[in-house]
């Protein structure tokens, strides 16, 4: 056994060591929230559920163009802006029925994030990361900007799915759409992990964002691996989009906070994860809630940030990600 | 021979006269004919203020067609220069060097918001010329700058109109602040904490959220766990519709007082049915009926809405109204003092009585924002649609 082994496995335990302590830290936190205020608190829970499975549905995005290109997609949090967008101008406006307008959104957006993929990020596939990196960058702006351009600045309502009348249980009240952002969230996590793990495709796309040589060589180019990742994650962030934006509003800068948050939860769960991207946004937003409960709320944001500082220091794949073997 | 030359002289005499009456006579008693009276504007026509900057530019495009076509200043014409500082306090302020340096304008109105005026006044007065601003910012005002005029009714008034109300219609003692974590919000939260106390308010909770946030259940919670008798509000679109949906999600039947932020309908498209009973304060101008009837202000803003909706086919806005007034000051101004920068800022601190749309102005070497209380109403929303508060 080579020296080096050794240290990175003596290291892994620790990290493993850490993982659990994380976890255990989060359920003391929400134990001893409950136990503290009860069905208040209980409450603030359910309420940072609600937030979390927004963090987390975006940090998927994150997920699916980092694992197959190893870029951070800032313009991810646009996609969502404008399947909301999209859906207003559809159904609330254009009177299409909800599952209509919902299709036809995804597909837009869809062929929007393929069409930039191409038109952007293709040329300048032989650039560093770090040059695509900065033109997803551009793309968030020159996307708000034609938002801002087609909707105006003024935020828009989408009407729930299944009505605002909201359902109580144990003291907490929640309104039905936080269960469909909740099932929604878990759906696509099962999708992109299948997808990524089980799927000759996926596999490939993963192989192709560590040794592009080699995976083309088994037949997924890291070109198609990069259109593909888009598309999907364009995909998943319009839907995500629609789904929140009813708890949300939608309007044409919504995409900024989607995706700081977004990224945060992804980072908090470790890049490239998908049950990674849903824990981070759920610890993410379980944790804000509590904090602005806890303590003078104008703190939410400070401690949100702290965690992910803490995070980056002591684990920097993030809480499930794993860390990458180049890096030895 | 003779007599046809006698008739042609006396058929050019005629002429001669008819000419020299033609160029004369339309010009007598109008002795700024041929002049042109440059007004600098800065307002934001892009980015996030645009929503403030577009209707006063178009009052005052409105305004300058107007008395242009009315024969302008006695016959000198006026001329609104208008510059877009795009939502930034410096491009505001190289604006305002620009207008006074390069086009020579003995007076500005603008900035659409508080941070562009406050950037652009420390020019204006190193030059002595006059700032007429259409920004809500107290600072602007208190204490008073000697070049600086503002006509919106400032946080400080909009904040002294709700503390009225709590005092003495809804008559509560205890109240939770929830305010948006920016600039906006928390000075109103300041000022009213601030003041609550001269009203007999104490204030048992003061809870913010971020501009963005979209789940303050958190907060409210907290609030619900306080004898609090109301809730004050104090954000802009979309934080306060959240609020009011997360309220009627909590069924939490507190009072739910917002700002001045809500003012619009879109606050009722987004926050729907919980949007019923939320009450906030408000221009009268946007109460037409709440103004009293048959006053000049009343006048004012009938003539101001139908030529605005004339021209745009747009319904006024407080934003519009706030060009409308700073631009008629001005014109009236330069009316009575020419193009001096130094009697323009003396005839504007003189004005007494001035109905605008906004409201009735009085100003003093004291008083620089000019408006008093009764410019505001408390509108409730009842029905999805605005009512006087108190009947």
């Amino acid at each position: 056994m080579e020296y080096w082994e050794f240290h990175v496995g003596r290291a892994d335990r620790r990290q493993r060591a850490l993982l659990v302590g994380s976890a255990v830290f989060v359920g003391l936190v929400i134990a001893a929230t409950l136990i503290s205020k009860g069905s208040t608190g209980f409450q603030w829970i359910v309420s940072g559920i609600t937030v979390g499975s927004i963090y987390a549905l975006i940090a998927m995005g994150f997920s699916v163009i980092y694992s197959s290109t190893r870029v951070i997609n800032f313009a991810q949090g646009e996609f969502s802006m404008l399947g909301g967008m999209l859906m207003y101008s559809l159904s609330t406006r254009g009177g299409l029925p909800p599952w209509l307008g919902f299709i036809f959104s995804v597909l837009i957006v869809t062929a929007i994030g393929a069409a930039l993929e191409r038109l952007t990020i293709h040329p300048m596939r032989d650039q560093s990361v770090i040059t695509i990196i900065i033109i997803t960058i551009g793309i968030a702006i020159a996307l708000r900007a034609v938002a801002k351009w087609i909707w105006g600045t003024d935020p828009v309502k989408i009407a729930s799915f299944s009505g605002d009348s909201p359902i109580r249980f144990l003291g907490a009240a929640v309104v039905p759409q936080s269960f469909w952002v909740f099932g929604f969230a878990i759906v696509v996590v099962i999708l992109v992990f299948l997808f990524f793990n089980r799927t000759l495709l996926g596999k490939g796309m993963r192989a192709a964002a560590t040794n592009s040589d080699a995976a083309s060589l088994v037949g997924v180019s890291s070109s198609t691996s990069s259109l593909i990742a888009w598309t999907i994650a364009a995909a998943v962030g319009a839907a995500a989009g629609i789904v929140i934006a009813p708890i949300n509003f939608a309007g044409y800068n919504f995409g900024i906070m989607l995706g700081l948050k977004g990224f945060t939860a992804a980072v908090l769960g470790g890049l490239g994860s998908a049950p990674g991207a849903v824990v981070g946004g759920l610890v993410l937003g379980v944790l804000e809630t509590i904090t602005a409960g806890v303590f003078p709320s104008g703190y939410k944001d400070a401690v949100a940030f702290l965690i992910l500082i803490l995070v980056l220091l002591i684990r920097p794949q993030g809480l499930l990600g794993r860390a990458e073997d180049v890096k030895v | 021979m003779f007599r046809s030359r006698t008739f042609a002289g006396a058929l050019a005499a005629f002429i001669f006269i008819g000419l020299v009456a033609a160029v004369l006579l339309p010009g007598c008693g109008k002795s700024n004919e041929g002049k042109v009276f440059k007004v600098g504007v800065i307002v934001s026509l892009s980015g996030p203020a645009a929503p403030l900057g577009q209707p006063e530019q178009r009052s005052l495009s409105l305004l300058e067609e107007n008395v242009n076509d009315s024969g302008g200043i006695d016959g000198g014409k006026v001329e609104f220069v208008i510059e877009d500082d795009e939502s930034d306090p410096q491009k505001a302020n190289l604006a305002a060097t620009k207008l006074i340096e390069q086009e020579g304008v003995s007076v500005v109105i603008g900035c659409s918001s508080t941070g562009s005026t406050l950037a652009i006044s420390p020019t204006a007065e190193s030059k002595q010329i006059p700032v007429v601003s259409m920004a809500a910012g107290t600072k602007l005002t208190q204490p008073v700058k000697k070049w600086l005029f503002s006509v919106a009714p400032n946080d400080a008034l909009v904040i002294e109109k709700v503390l009225m109300y709590m005092q003495d219609d809804i008559k509560v003692k205890k109240v939770a602040v929830l305010h948006d974590s920016n600039a906006y919000g928390t000075g109103g939260a300041d000022e009213f904490t601030a003041k609550a106390p001269d009203y007999g308010i104490t204030v048992v909770s003061n809870e913010s959220y971020g501009s963005a946030d979209t789940d303050m259940t958190a907060q409210l919670t907290k609030i619900g766990q306080t004898d609090a008798q109301a809730v004050l509000v104090w954000g802009t679109n979309p934080g306060p519709a959240s609020i009011a949906k997360n309220m009627q999600q909590l069924g939490m039947d507190l009072p739910f007082i917002g700002s001045s932020g809500i003012a619009n309908k879109k606050f009722i498209e987004l926050a729907g049915p919980a949007a019923e009973g939320v009450v906030f304060p408000a221009s009268r101008l946007i109460l037409p009926s709440t103004i009293p009837a048959g006053s000049e202000w009343a006048k004012v803003v009938e003539e101001f809405s139908s030529e605005y909706k004339a021209k745009y086919d747009l319904d006024i806005d407080t934003f519009a109204a706030h060009g409308w007034d700073a631009g008629n000051m001005v014109v009236n101004a330069l009316q009575e003092a020419g193009e001096d920068s130094a009697l323009i800022r003396d005839e504007i601190e003189q004005l007494e009585d001035y109905a605008g749309a906004d409201g009735v102005f009085t100003y003093s070497p004291k008083d620089h924002a000019g408006l008093t209380v009764d410019a505001l109403v408390m509108v409730k929303i009842e029905n999805g649609q605005w009512v006087e508060a108190v009947q």
